[in-house]
């Protein structure tokens, strides 16, 4: 069958590290996401400046440069706080910042941002009535949101995350950049060894193919399910 | 105090001097003739495609969609690593002269970008195709034309009022995904700032410029087509305004 030479098992290990990278970076991406549709929907106006500078702020910036910056500024800093906590309590406190740490990180912080959108539009497109009718039979502002908003707004936020969830997913190969041995890194070490690229980067595109095309599935039949109830004007 | 702090970081200044700020702006000119170029080229091959993609025949729109099914399912760096490392193994291409050109990195870079540009363009092309009026089509068939001045007159302008926002997306997305052309040896905007890094061992001053510049592309190009949409949908404008 298909030979890879003996990079088989790093290249399914490197499989795992992806999808592990990509399901930490999306819980990441939707805690934020929904922190910052909070906040934007907030009446507070420094929360509303926040969100959006934020929001603003890594939509105009590459994903690779964050990623650059976040991995190499990030050790620097962790050196300053550890020499800053050597000289004042002589504890050593040391580590070491890992490639797999700071793209889970950046590609959450990225993620958020559009999270943060696709959160906000769903839950303006959830009608006031409800809220309305929620606060007439007592129900305080978190009952609210968890028993009323919540539900209806993730079938309005379902497709968002899903497109979301897609890109996600092919931006986890920019981590192989950064020296994460995912399935891109080791295909990358094995095509320039025996200079076979297409043997090795073909399968990798093949897999990254097969979970795009699984989510595509499973988002689908999340969709359905979402809008049980709800009728479909075909 | 804060003009003191500000004269005090311009005096310890080393990074910024004439010579890396010009090696910034070589890296911009490589970036944005990459990302202008795979962009043209990317639409020119792109409306082609999106109208074949619309024909009901399957042996015509079905390799359209596998097209641009892989190379949306997959991603840009895979391609990019497959052409790039890819073109030098093909058998008899270092005695040709297309060697020349695909010894650059430029070229290869190029060619993966523009396949990945086309097949985004060419879904957000059919999209808007395919959601036409279908009284306004009646209209035109009712006005005799045939199927040809239909899409030149009828379809594709109304598509084009329909794409243009998405495809605004797709160019701010390409230009931040041209950031990996730093990867295979091109000196890009990223480029730039890795070898600033590397040099001075600064992160912050490195990394930080350079994600101002890209903001800088960003917001031009927001500001672009928001021009273009606005003269595209001129007809749509309240009177009076």
């Amino acid at each position: 069958m298909f030979d890879l030479k003996g990079y088989g098992p790093a290249l399914l290990n490197g499989a795992v590290v992806t999808v592990e990278l990509a399901f930490l970076s999306l819980a990441l991406a939707l805690v934020l996401g929904l922190i910052g549709a909070a906040a934007k929907l907030s009446n507070s106006r420094v929360a509303v400046g926040i969100a959006t500078t934020y929001t603003t702020l890594i939509r105009g910036v590459p994903d690779l440069v964050m990623m650059l910056l976040f991995y190499y500024g990030g050790q620097v800093c962790v050196n300053m706080l550890s020499d800053y906590i050597w000289d004042t309590y002589e504890v050593d406190f040391f580590f070491q910042f890992n490639p797999f740490i700071s793209g889970v990180i950046t590609i959450g912080l990225i993620f958020g941002a559009y999270m943060t959108e696709t959160f906000r539009g769903a839950f303006l497109a959830v009608e006031t009535g409800q809220i309305e009718a929620a606060r007439a039979y007592g129900f305080s502002t978190w009952h609210t949101f968890r028993r009323v908003m919540v539900p209806q707004m993730l079938r309005h936020a379902l497709p968002g995350i899903g497109n979301n969830w897609q890109v996600l997913l092919k931006t986890t190969a920019l981590v192989s950049i950064i020296g994460l041995t995912d399935m891109v890194r080791v295909a990358e070490e094995a095509a320039k060894a025996e200079r076979m690229p297409f043997h090795f980067f073909i399968p990798v595109a093949f897999v990254y193919l097969a979970l795009t095309a699984g989510s595509e599935l499973f988002i689908k039949w999340l969709d359905k399910r979402a809008n049980a109830g709800v009728i479909q004007e075909s | 105090m804060p003009p003191d702090f500000i004269a005090a970081w311009l005096n310890r200044n080393e990074i910024f001097t004439a010579m890396t700020i010009m090696e910034y702006w070589d890296g911009m000119v490589t970036t944005v003739q990459l990302v202008f170029l795979c962009l043209i080229i990317g639409l020119a091959f792109a409306v082609p495609l999106a109208i074949l993609r619309t024909v009901k025949n399957p042996f015509v729109s079905g390799p359209v969609w596998l097209y641009t099914y892989i190379f949306r399912g997959t991603p840009l760096l895979i391609q990019l690593y497959i052409i790039y490392y890819g073109v030098a193994q093909i058998p008899g291409i270092q005695e040709t002269f297309w060697w020349e050109i695909f010894r650059e990195p430029f070229y290869p870079a190029l060619l993966a970008f523009t396949l990945n540009t086309c097949a985004y363009t060419t879904e957000i092309i059919r999209g808007a195709i395919i959601s036409t009026p279908h009284g306004e089509i009646e209209a035109a068939k009712a006005y005799g034309m045939n199927w040809i001045m239909r899409m030149r007159r009828i379809v594709l302008p109304s598509a084009a009022r329909r794409a243009v926002q998405a495809y605004s997306n797709e160019v701010i997305f390409m230009l931040h995904s041209s950031a990996i052309a730093s990867v295979v040896t091109i000196v890009d905007l990223t480029g730039a700032a890795r070898n600033i890094y590397s040099r001075f061992y600064a992160p912050f001053d490195a990394f930080i410029f350079v994600a101002l510049c890209y903001m800088v592309l960003t917001f031009i190009l927001v500001f672009v087509f928001r021009k273009i949409e606005n003269h595209l949908l001129r007809h749509q404008r309240p009177v009076g305004s």
